[in-house]
């Protein structure tokens, strides 16, 4: 059954925020099931669903797709955000492989108990600064182009404009060192469907506040 | 520069044995550079060949790659092992994602203490069991080919034969409920490439001791205590 693609998860950004960036990106609208109570998460995983008893899930072309990485690269591929061959295809991995990691790390601040919590800022701001912005403001030294990879906007692009707004929410000035990062960040956010999907309305999601953690937990645990 | 590639890695499992498996699935032979020393590691840093600072780190067809998705996703597109199309590679994605779900359980198991192993064990066990052999047996029976995707080996089974081997090493009955994952794990394994990986002699590393657990820690200064999640 064609039609737009129904994302099924909280109402949060967690792993389904980089699909809703790159179907954005792609100019791709799609619908979404929020998940509220754990009854809704075993409603799905009861009717099979859930390859893996969990979500993203991502229902695609006639697919329950599940596993983040699997629906980035499904929808890269399908929407020519992917390189234009296999060594192309393999940079774009690398990155964003590597902005994953880093996300990961954004998206574990919020639940770090009170007296860990200063630590994990400073190995965020660490991990950014030191590793991951470094590396990728090279890439667009050494290149010079408007895009991380092939000349032409990509999953890679989209990953790092991602990151780099959710990093900024944590340090205003963390791009501070990078000039190239700071210039990629305007160009990358004024594309039209990228700039419409910064705006408010969009689907976009806000970051996951402390007070809302419980109700999240209470879903998967 | 063409030739053989080049794993970057200590002399262990961890992250590198799946691009290991994948490699010789391929009948692609390889060398490899141990990490045994913290110089060694810095010089790798200082030589700006690691991306992100870290292994495992492949030279392959001119790359540094790193990144083990990254690297397993080339190397099965470069051999052929990954699907006719997009749809065959969606499938192949997931099941791979959900092996590497499982293998992370095992990744860290040796880096824990004594008392947490002991649960730690228990986990992989519940989790491959009830979660993971379930979704790949009834995919096996659903359509009843000899590999999981398109008719056709791909990375998804060489990659679940890896897990398979790997949680069989924690609990060596643990396939007892799953027939056809039992007929699959014969099947791939006497695929000659596979039975010769599976060989002694082979690039193919043991289960992670201590020495590897010491090497690790001193090569990349990871001393601070490891939990399960």
């Amino acid at each position: 059954m064609s039609g737009k693609p129904k994302l099924h998860y909280f109402n949060g950004r967690g792993r389904m925020e980089s699909i809703r960036w790159l179907l954005a990106a792609a100019g791709v609208e799609f619908e979404e099931c929020f998940l509220e109570t754990k009854d809704d998460l075993t409603k799905l995983q009861k009717d099979g669903s859930l390859l893996f008893q969990q979500v993203p899930m991502v229902e695609i072309d006639g697919m329950k797709m599940v596993q983040t990485r699997a629906i980035l690269s499904y929808i890269a591929a399908k929407y020519n955000l992917y390189g234009k061959d296999l060594k192309e295809r393999a940079l774009i991995d690398m990155y964003v492989e590597g902005l994953l990691d880093l996300n990961e790390l954004l998206m574990a601040h919020v639940a770090q108990p009170a007296d860990k919590k200063e630590q994990h800022l400073a190995t965020i701001v660490d991990k950014a600064t030191n590793r991951y912005f470094p590396a990728f403001e090279k890439v667009l030294k050494d290149h010079g182009q408007e895009f991380l990879v092939g000349n032409r906007l990509s999953k890679a692009d989209v990953q790092l404009l991602e990151t780099i707004l959710m990093a900024e929410e944590y340090k205003a000035d963390i791009l501070a060192k990078f000039p190239l990062l700071q210039s990629f960040k305007a160009r990358i956010s004024n594309i039209p469907t990228i700039k419409k999907f910064l705006q408010p309305g969009s689907q976009r999601k806000p970051p996951l506040q402390e007070k809302d953690l419980p109700k999240v937990m209470k879903i998967f645990y | 520069m063409a030739g053989k590639p080049k794993l970057y890695y200590f002399n262990g499992r961890g992250k590198m044995e799946s691009i290991r498996w994948l490699l010789a699935a391929a009948g692609v032979e390889f060398e490899e550079e141990f990490l045994e020393t913290r110089e060694q590691y810095e010089k790798l840093l200082q030589g700006g060949s690691l991306l992100f600072q870290q292994v495992p780190m492949v030279e392959i067809d001119g790359m540094k790659m790193v990144q083990t998705r990254a690297i397993l996703s080339y190397i099965a597109a470069k051999y052929n092992l990954y699907g006719k199309d997009l749809k065959e590679r969606a499938l192949i994605d997931m099941y791979v994602g959900g092996t590497d779900d499982l293998m992370g359980f095992i990744l860290i198991f040796p880096f824990l203490s004594a008392e947490d192993k002991e649960k730690q064990r228990a986990v992989i066990v519940q989790k491959a069991t009830s979660r993971y052999f379930p979704v790949y047996e009834k995919v096996l029976k659903d359509h009843g080919q000899d590999f999981l995707v398109g008719n056709q080996f791909s990375w998804a089974d060489v990659h679940l034969l890896e897990a398979i081997l790997m949680v069989e090493e924690k609990k060596s009955d643990v396939l007892s409920g799953f027939p056809q994952l039992q007929a699959f794990k014969t099947r791939i394994s006497n695929i000659p490439k596979i039975k010769k990986f599976l060989e002694p002699g082979s690039l193919r590393k043991p289960v992670p001791d201590d020495k590897y657990v010491e090497t690790v820690r001193r090569v990349l200064r990871m001393y601070h205590d490891i939990k399960a999640n």
